[in-house]
């Protein structure tokens, strides 16, 4: 009898499951469910130069190749819930669907402030709705407050600027994009946004949002916010008492796992799926996880399982995560090779092309200019135990293949 | 096969090359140089270059 692979998900890592299982000779169904409308498109552009010029759909939809062209999208519909003993999914329209093998794509959904005030005026980044509808904002004039200093947040602040709109960047952290790049990189980043006019107040939250009731005419009380979501934010009061005027607010504060469907199946949902390394969820059988969702440990640093939001995951994770489910399903041969991807992500701001490859997070604690100047076109390297395991590169196009190949060059083992 | 990259769209970053190094390199002043015509046996590596290109500027047709 022919078999079922059901995807949970229809962003880049579950078209890349679905293109990876017909590449692997799996000629079942395949069904791939997705709460957004869309076929599968580029997130990353939405904070860059799609958010700069026109978003809409055709901008940043991937091709289908002609392999995944029988593949079955249920778009629109949420999946609702599962049983993984008796491999049943069942979607938020009350759809059950039997399946041989399960993919976890579900990834993530931004994290939203508690913070009390009004409700109009605040966005996120992270579906083409949520840009279209900032992109709809950001015309020369109006205030942008961006709340998050990390990378799409500077990358908001960066287009917004572009825009035309005056930008201030609010978060806790002393130094934008700490985490990923460290203070010296950081910082001399900041110097560029604030040559350009970005307003930085760091070591700060937000206590709450200003705002008028148009329903009422009367100022928001930030102690009742169910009495002000009608109105349309105006600013907001930090933690040290700084009142920050705005008209558009954009928090980008981080994200959330969408594994909420899977509870009740007995697995750690704590951060994401955890899988093995080869993705397979707690090792179960015919059940994977790819994408930002699936953590997983990577032998080419500490082995430690994380969760990589990073551009190349989903495409990594998905090739891998198909030739396991394939085996569980006896298509293909289990593969005894470690998975070890090397993660990259870029960034652009300002015209800077800012890449990423391999683990900097792992490497924080010694940190050297390998190549140019903090200032200006610049290598990064980062260190764990005096290795290299991560490389930032602002411009440099064409010393990326040697970095690159020296991250790659240490031996990985399990 | 034939390869297409939309240059008003690449920015350089190179993950092609890595994908299909037959096909696609940076040359030394930073900019991509690729063939635009690829033999059959490289597909797999074209469409791989294709899939990883952050910009998504590679169009493979044939």
């Amino acid at each position: 009898m022919s078999q079922r692979i059901v995807i949970a998900g229809a962003s880049m890592g579950g078209l890349r499951a679905a293109e990876r299982l017909r590449a692997g000779g799996f000629t079942g169904e395949i069904v791939a469910i997705g709460d957004e409308t869309h076929l599968p498109y580029n997130r990353p552009p939405l904070s860059k130069e799609a958010l700069a010029s026109e978003v809409v759909h055709e901008a940043v939809a991937f091709r289908l190749r002609p392999a995944v062209a029988d593949v079955t999208w249920r778009l629109g519909v949420p999946i609702a819930a599962a049983d993984l003993a008796a491999r049943v999914v069942r979607l938020a329209d009350g759809t059950e669907l039997a399946c041989d093998g399960l993919v976890v794509a579900t990834g993530m959904r931004p994290r939203r402030l508690p913070t009390p005030g009004p409700a109009a005026g605040r966005h996120v980044v992270r579906t083409l709705e949520d840009a279209a509808a900032l992109r709809a904002e950001l015309r020369p004039g109006p205030r942008v407050l961006v709340i998050g200093a990390g990378f799409i947040g500077c990358e908001v602040a960066a287009t917004a600027r572009l825009l035309g709109c005056p930008v201030t960047v609010v978060a806790p952290e002393a130094v934008p994009m700490l985490r990923p790049l460290g203070a010296d990189l950081g910082a001399a980043l900041r110097r560029r946004h604030e040559a350009e006019g970005v307003r930085f107040l760091l070591g700060r939250t937000v206590g709450r949002f200003l705002g008028e009731d148009h329903r009422t005419g009367v100022p928001a009380d930030g102690d009742a916010p169910a009495a002000t979501e009608a109105g349309r934010v105006s600013g907001a009061e930090l933690s040290d008492g700084t009142v920050v005027e705005a008209d558009v607010v954009v928090e980008a504060v981080g994200s959330t796992s969408n594994t909420e469907w899977l509870d009740g199946n007995g697995l750690d949902l704590s951060d994401g799926v955890l899988c093995d390394n080869a993705l397979r969820v707690e090792g179960r059988s015919c059940l994977v996880a790819v994408g930002d969702v699936a953590r997983f440990p990577n032998p080419r640093y500490d082995g430690v399982a994380r969760r990589v939001e990073h551009w190349s995951i989903p495409t990594d994770t998905a090739k891998r995560a198909a030739v396991s489910l394939l085996a569980d399903l006896g298509h293909a041969a289990h593969d005894p090779a470690p998975f070890a991807p090397l993660p990259t992500f870029w960034s652009d701001q300002y015209g800077l092309r800012i890449q990423s490859f391999g683990a900097p997070a792992l490497g924080a604690d010694d940190i050297r200019v390998l190549e140019g100047d903090l200032d200006g076109e610049v290598v990064v390297g980062y260190h764990d135990g005096g290795a290299l395991v991560g490389v930032v590169m602002i411009g440099l196009p064409a010393a990326v293949s040697r970095y690159r190949a020296e991250l790659m060059r240490a031996p990985v083992t399990v | 096969m034939k390869i297409i990259v939309d240059m008003d769209v690449c920015k350089d970053h190179g993950q092609c090359v890595f994908s299909a190094p037959e096909v696609f390199q940076i040359s030394d002043s930073g900019r991509l140089v690729y063939e635009s015509e690829a033999d059959e046996s490289l597909r797999d590596a074209v469409e791989e270059a294709a899939d990883v290109c952050p910009l998504q500027a590679i169009t493979v047709e044939g």
